[in-house]
């Protein structure tokens, strides 16, 4: 879910229009309006990293390569 | 594109190369390679999306004890209804326990009879409930596995930073390393690796199983839930397999850390001791769940309200415990779709949405 505020240690997150409250207890790391976090029973526990989520998408576009090559 | 990258991660293109690089790794072998996961989501996931449609003949994936819900012992549930018959009682409970049999009755039933049960999203919202009603005692159903203990931990926090003496929590939290060591070491199962949960690892990080991996020998991924994900985690596990590898891989990366979530863990340490654990189908396991710390006794519900309920017993003819265990599928219970349905449910693992029997049940074969 995205992050649509923040106040405190409590955020708004919102996905496909729906949205929820939830708390920043768990979350160490700077976090930022914006966002993207996985939120369980009304906490956020873990922050989206981009730059890992391209790299695997990198990884799985190269197996689709591999799949359409002859051998 | 969507920031999530949800719709990458459901791409079909994507799901269908993954899924002919696994036919042509697993090409050859003799014997079928089984894997398991121990996630209530994956379960969903691999209903829903039709992975196992998409897999060879050589590749296999079972369910293992990764249902919160269903591994809660039929005892348990009896502890919670004989809470919910006392006087100036409020249960507050995550959704799925309602309709979960007990020996003799569920919550649903007593809800029925007058019990006041509420559906809690979070545990701090049955924290609000106590703050309204201070006269009376808010018993919170505290079950689950590393995802949800924290938010217990958290939530605790809370109530003793507040000074709050009438929320209690009834807490059944389970770890799933140890469970996951014991099945793979049975030989009927012969389990071939793992695809790791992922929430839990979030929290318990990656290096984890890395006992698993090494000293029990059976390869490990940690994978997220959308489709590509499964079909890459399973990719990842053939290629251990066939390299004669067993090691401890992330395909989660873009969400679990090596290390997990130190502030989560954090909580867990302060607030729960390591206990031995009752589960359905896997009996007492010793070290796999997590007690109140003495610290916080005075929310532990069983330690300053306690109970005592009949011999639990499970309802006969019920699967789950070897559901649960990986041993049987779904359809392989005399009960499923017939005797135990979603609307009639005789088991735990035909309740929970997260349940093998209600995800198999919903979503066929």
């Amino acid at each position: 879910m995205q992050i649509t505020s923040r106040d405190g240690e409590s955020i708004i997150a919102e996905i496909d229009g729906v949205s929820r409250e939830a708390s920043l207890m768990m979350l160490g790391e700077e976090v930022q309006v914006g966002d993207y976090v996985l939120i369980h029973a009304g906490f956020a526990i873990s922050r989206l990293d981009e730059e890992e989520a391209l790299e695997t998408l990198a990884l799985m576009r190269e197996c689709l390569e591999l799949s359409q090559s002859p051998t | 594109m969507n920031g999530a990258f949800l719709e990458e991660f459901r791409n079909r293109e994507l799901v269908q190369g993954l899924a002919k690089q696994i036919v042509r790794l697993a090409e050859g072998r003799e014997t079928p390679l089984t894997f398991m996961e121990v996630c209530g989501t994956h379960t969903m996931s691999i209903y829903q999306y039709g992975i196992r449609s998409l897999l060879p003949d050589g590749v296999r994936l079972i369910s293992g004890p990764g249902c919160p819900v269903c591994v809660t012992p039929v005892g348990y549930v009896d502890k919670a209804v004989a809470y919910a018959r006392q006087p100036n009682t409020i249960i507050a409970t995550f959704g799925d326990m309602l309709r979960v049999p007990g020996s003799s009755s569920s919550l649903m039933q007593e809800r029925a009879r007058g019990a006041d049960i509420r559906i809690v999203y979070s545990p701090l919202d049955a924290l609000a409930l106590a703050g309204k009603d201070p006269e009376k005692r808010v018993i919170f159903l505290g079950v689950g596995f590393e995802t949800t203990a924290p938010t217990i931990a958290g939530t605790i926090l809370s109530a003793a930073s507040r000074g709050r003496d009438n929320f209690f929590v009834l807490a059944a939290h389970k770890t799933i390393p140890i469970p996951m060591s014991i099945l793979s070491d049975d030989p009927e199962l012969a389990i071939d690796g793992y695809l790791c949960p992922a929430h839990v690892s979030t929290i318990i990080g990656a290096e984890a199983y890395r006992f698993l991996a090494e000293e029990h020998k059976v390869p490990c991924v940690v994978t997220g839930f959308e489709p590509a994900d499964i079909l890459q985690g399973v990719e990842m596990l053939v290629r251990q397999v066939v390299e004669g590898r067993s090691t401890v891989e992330n395909q989660y990366r873009r969400f679990v850390l090596p290390e997990g979530n130190t502030k989560a863990k954090e909580l867990l340490s302060r607030v729960f001791v390591p206990s031995d654990a009752a589960w359905r189908g896997l009996g007492v396991i010793p070290g796999s769940g997590l007690a109140i710390a003495p610290e916080f006794a005075r929310f532990d519900a069983e330690k300053v309200l306690p109970v005592t309920v009949e011999e639990p017993r499970e309802p006969e003819g019920c699967c789950c415990g070897e559901v649960l265990k990986g041993k049987i599928a779904p359809i392989n219970c005399p009960l499923f779709g017939t005797a135990c349905t979603p609307e009639q449910p005789v088991g735990a693992c035909m309740v929970s949405s997260e349940g093998s029997c209600a995800a198999a049940y919903k979503y066929g074969q």
